[in-house]
C-alpha cells in the first residue's frame, strides 16, 4: 500500500513537471529551433564577434584610421602592420575596426527604420483595405519602382553625404519589401477566427492591429529586417564606392572605394574591407535563413 | 412575466453580392427575455449566424442592416457608434464561434487573452486580472487553473480551448451570450460537457443566450425556446416542448424526424431515417415573394409558389407561430 501511495505522488509530480515542460515560451522554442541549424548557429557566432571587433576594437586599437601612419602600399603583415596601409599610408587595420563600426550601425539602423515604415503602410493598408489600402499601396509602388541606387543618390547628392542622410537614403529606398510582405501577412490574418473573436469581445482598431494581428504577421517580417541589414550595408558599401560617403566618417565600403584605383597593384587594401562585408552579409543571410526555419511553423518539428 | 433584454424587429440584412442585393435575413423579429435560453435551428446557410453577427455589430463588409431594430435594453443598436459597440461586445452582449481551435490568438498565453478583457472593459491591472482569469478558468472546469493560465493554445485541448472561450465570453458577466455552433467543432462526449456547463452557468448567472446548432438534441437539453430559420426566414418559433410535440412547419417536422429519439417514448429505432430532401435554395433567390421551402416541401400547392406566407400565431397562449400555408395539425 504504502508504495503504491508513494508512486502515486511521484506520478502527481511527474505530471506537474511534464506541465512545467510543455508551458514553455514560443520564442524559446524558436530559439531551440535556431541553435539547432549548424549554419545559423556558425553565422551568429561569426557575426557576434565581428560587432564585438567593431564595438571593442577601435577601443584597444588607438591608431586614428584617418592618419598617415606609415609609408603607403604597406603589404600586410609587415613593418608591424597587420592587414598593411592604404594608398595614403593609413592603417588598415584601423579603418576596418571604425568601419565595422559605421557600416553596422548603418545597416541596422536602415533597417529598422524601412521596417518601420514598412509596417506602417503594409499594416493599415492590409486591416482597412478600400480606399487606404489603395493610396498607401499606390506610394509603395511609386518607391518600388524608383530605380533604387539613382534614387539615393539623388538623395545624397541633394542633401549632402553625411552619415544620417545616408542612413535616410538606404532606408527610404528599401521598405517596399516590408510593406508588401506586412499587408500580405494582414490580408491573411485579419480573416482568421481569433481577429473576429476579438473584435466580438470589443477590441478597438488600434488593438487589433498592433496587439491581434501584428504579432501574429511578424515571423516573416524579422526574416526580412535581418536580411535587410545585409543588403543596406551592401547598398551603403555601393554608395561609397561611387564616392557618397560621409568623408568624416570611415566605413567598409569607404576604404574600398578610395583604394579602387589601386586594385591591381595594391589588390589587399580592396579585398580586406571586400571580405569584410562578404563575411558579415554572409553571416546575416545564413542568420535570416535560420530564422525563417525556426519561425515557420510549417517546418518546425513539434 | 420576466423583463425583455433583447428586441429584434421586423430585421432586414442585406448582401450586395454580384448578383444583386438579397436579402440574407428577411423580416425576422423575436425577443429574449433576462437569463432566458433560445434555440436558434436551421440548415446551414439559413441566416443563424448572420443573425449573431448583426446582433454583434460584426457584418461582413458585403453586408448591412437595412432595415428594422434591435433593441438591446431599448435602445437601437443598429446605428450605435462604432464606440459604444466595441464597448458593448464582450461586455454585454459576449459571443463564442464555432472553431476554438482557431478562436485563440496563438502567440499569447490563455490566461492574458482573458485578463485582456478584463482589463479592456472592468479596467483591471494585470495581477488583479490574471487572479479573476484564475477563478474563471476553475468556473469554466478547467483543472489545475492557477498553472493552466500560462499555457499556450496549442497545447490545449479543443474542448479546453472552447471553455476558454467561454471564459473570455464570461469574463465581464454579460446580460446576453451569443454561442453559434460551439460544439461543432468538437467530438460527441466533449459536446455534451460544453452544453452541460454552459446551461448550468447560464442557471447561474442568469446570462440570457443564444444558441445557434442545427442539432436538435442540443436544443432541446439547452433552451426553453427555439426559432426554426430557413432561408433567412423564420419559419417557427415556440417553446421547445411545444415545437417537439407537434410541430406545424413541414421543415421543422422534417428536421425533428431526422433526429432518432427525440420525442419522449420513441425508444424504438426506425428502420430507415427519414431525410429532408434537397438543398437549401441558393442565396440569390433569397428574397423572392412565395415560400423558400415550397421545392422541398410535401405539401406544396399553387399557393406556396404565388406568395409569401405571413408568420401567424398558432394554439392557445401565443406559444407557437409558423410561417406556412398549409401548416401541420392545423386542428388544436
Amino acid at each position: 500500500m504504502a508504495t503504491s501511495k508513494k508512486s502515486l505522488q511521484t506520478l502527481a509530480q511527474d505530471r506537474e513537471s511534464l506541465a512545467l515542460v510543455t508551458a514553455r515560451h514560443p520564442a524559446l522554442e524558436v530559439f531551440s529551433m535556431f541553435i539547432a541549424n549548424r549554419a545559423a548557429l556558425v553565422a551568429m557566432v561569426v557575426l557576434m564577434a565581428i560587432i564585438l571587433a567593431a564595438i571593442i576594437g577601435p577601443m584597444v586599437y588607438k591608431t586614428d584610421p584617418f592618419e598617415m601612419v606609415w609609408a603607403p602600399f604597406t603589404p600586410p603583415g609587415t613593418e608591424g602592420f597587420i592587414l598593411g596601409t592604404d594608398y595614403l599610408g593609413r592603417d588598415l587595420l584601423a579603418g576596418l575596426l571604425h568601419g565595422g563600426r559605421v557600416s553596422i550601425t548603418i545597416g541596422l539602423v536602415a533597417a529598422l527604420m524601412s521596417v518601420f515604415i514598412g509596417i506602417s503602410f503594409g499594416a493599415f493598408a492590409g486591416y482597412y483595405r478600400g480606399y487606404v489600402e489603395e493610396v498607401l499601396m499606390r506610394i509603395t509602388e511609386f518607391f518600388q519602382v524608383l530605380p533604387t541606387l539613382l534614387f539615393s543618390m539623388v538623395i545624397v547628392a541633394l542633401f549632402g553625404a553625411s552619415l544620417q542622410m545616408i542612413t535616410i537614403a538606404i532606408g527610404l529606398v528599401s521598405w517596399t519589401a516590408v510593406a508588401r510582405i506586412t499587408r500580405g501577412e494582414f490580408l491573411r490574418i485579419r480573416e482568421l477566427e481569433y481577429v473576429t473573436a476579438s473584435r466580438s469581445a470589443g477590441a478597438t482598431d488600434l488593438k487589433l492591429i498592433f496587439q491581434v494581428i501584428l504579432p501574429n504577421a511578424l515571423p516573416p517580417i524579422i526574416v526580412q529586417a535581418a536580411l535587410m541589414v545585409g543588403s543596406a550595408i551592401l547598398f551603403e558599401a555601393g554608395l561609397a564606392f561611387l564616392g557618397l560617403s560621409d568623408p568624416n566618417v570611415v566605413s567598409w565600403g569607404q576604404i574600398i572605394g578610395s583604394n579602387r584605383l589601386y586594385i591591381l597593384d595594391a589588390s589587399y587594401t580592396v579585398t580586406v574591407p571586400g571580405l569584410a562585408i562578404f563575411i558579415t552579409v554572409l553571416a546575416i543571410s545564413l542568420i535570416g535563413d535560420g530564422l525563417n526555419d525556426a519561425l515557420n511553423p510549417k517546418l518546425r518539428s513539434r | 412575466m420576466s423583463d425583455t433584454i433583447l428586441d429584434v424587429k421586423n430585421l432586414r440584412v442585406e448582401f450586395n453580392t454580384r448578383g444583386g442585393i438579397v436579402p440574407v435575413l428577411d423580416n425576422l423579429s423575436f425577443s429574449l427575455d433576462r437569463g432566458e435560453r433560445i434555440g436558434f435551428v436551421g440548415e446551414s446557410g439559413c441566416g443563424k449566424s448572420m443573425t449573431a453577427l448583426a446582433l454583434m455589430g460584426l457584418l461582413p463588409s458585403i453586408g448591412r442592416v437595412a432595415s428594422g431594430q434591435i433593441l438591446f435594453k431599448g435602445q437601437d443598436i443598429v446605428n450605435a457608434s462604432t464606440k459604444r459597440m466595441q464597448d458593448i461586445r464582450g461586455n454585454e452582449i459576449s459571443m463564442i464561434f464555432q472553431e476554438p481551435m482557431t478562436s485563440l490568438n496563438p502567440v499569447f498565453t490563455i490566461g492574458s487573452q482573458i485578463a485582456e478583457v478584463l482589463h479592456r472593459h472592468r479596467n483591471m491591472d494585470k495581477s488583479e486580472a490574471l487572479k479573476t482569469a484564475v477563478d474563471l478558468l476553475d468556473a469554466v472546469k478547467i483543472p489545475d487553473a492557477r498553472n493552466r493560465i500560462a499555457s499556450y493554445p496549442h497545447q490545449m485541448s479543443g474542448g479546453q480551448r472552447q471553455r476558454v472561450m467561454i471564459a473570455i465570453a464570461l469574463a465581464c458577466e454579460p446580460e446576453i451570450l451569443i454561442a453559434d455552433e460551439p460544439t461543432t467543432a468538437l467530438d460527441v462526449t466533449v459536446q455534451a460537457e460544453i452544453f452541460d456547463l454552459l446551461r448550468d452557468i447560464g442557471v447561474q448567472t442568469n446570462t440570457a443566450m443564444i444558441l445557434i446548432t442545427h442539432d436538435m438534441g442540443a436544443v432541446r437539453q439547452m433552451a426553453q425556446r427555439m426559432l426554426v430559420m430557413y432561408a433567412g426566414r423564420k419559419v417557427e418559433e415556440g417553446t421547445v416542448d411545444q415545437i417537439i410535440k407537434s410541430p406545424r412547419h413541414p421543415y421543422t417536422k422534417g428536421l425533428i424526424s431526422c433526429v432518432p429519439h427525440i420525442r419522449k417514448g420513441a425508444d424504438r429505432l426506425p428502420n430507415t431515417l427519414p431525410e429532408i430532401d434537397g438543398i437549401v435554395p441558393d442565396i440569390t433567390s433569397f428574397g423572392k415573394d412565395q415560400c423558400l421551402f415550397a421545392p422541398r416541401c410535401e405539401r406544396l400547392t399553387q399557393q406556396c409558389l404565388d406568395r409569401k406566407p405571413d408568420h401567424q400565431m398558432i394554439g392557445k397562449a401565443e406559444q407557437q407561430s409558423v410561417s406556412c400555408w398549409h401548416p401541420y395539425g392545423r386542428q388544436t
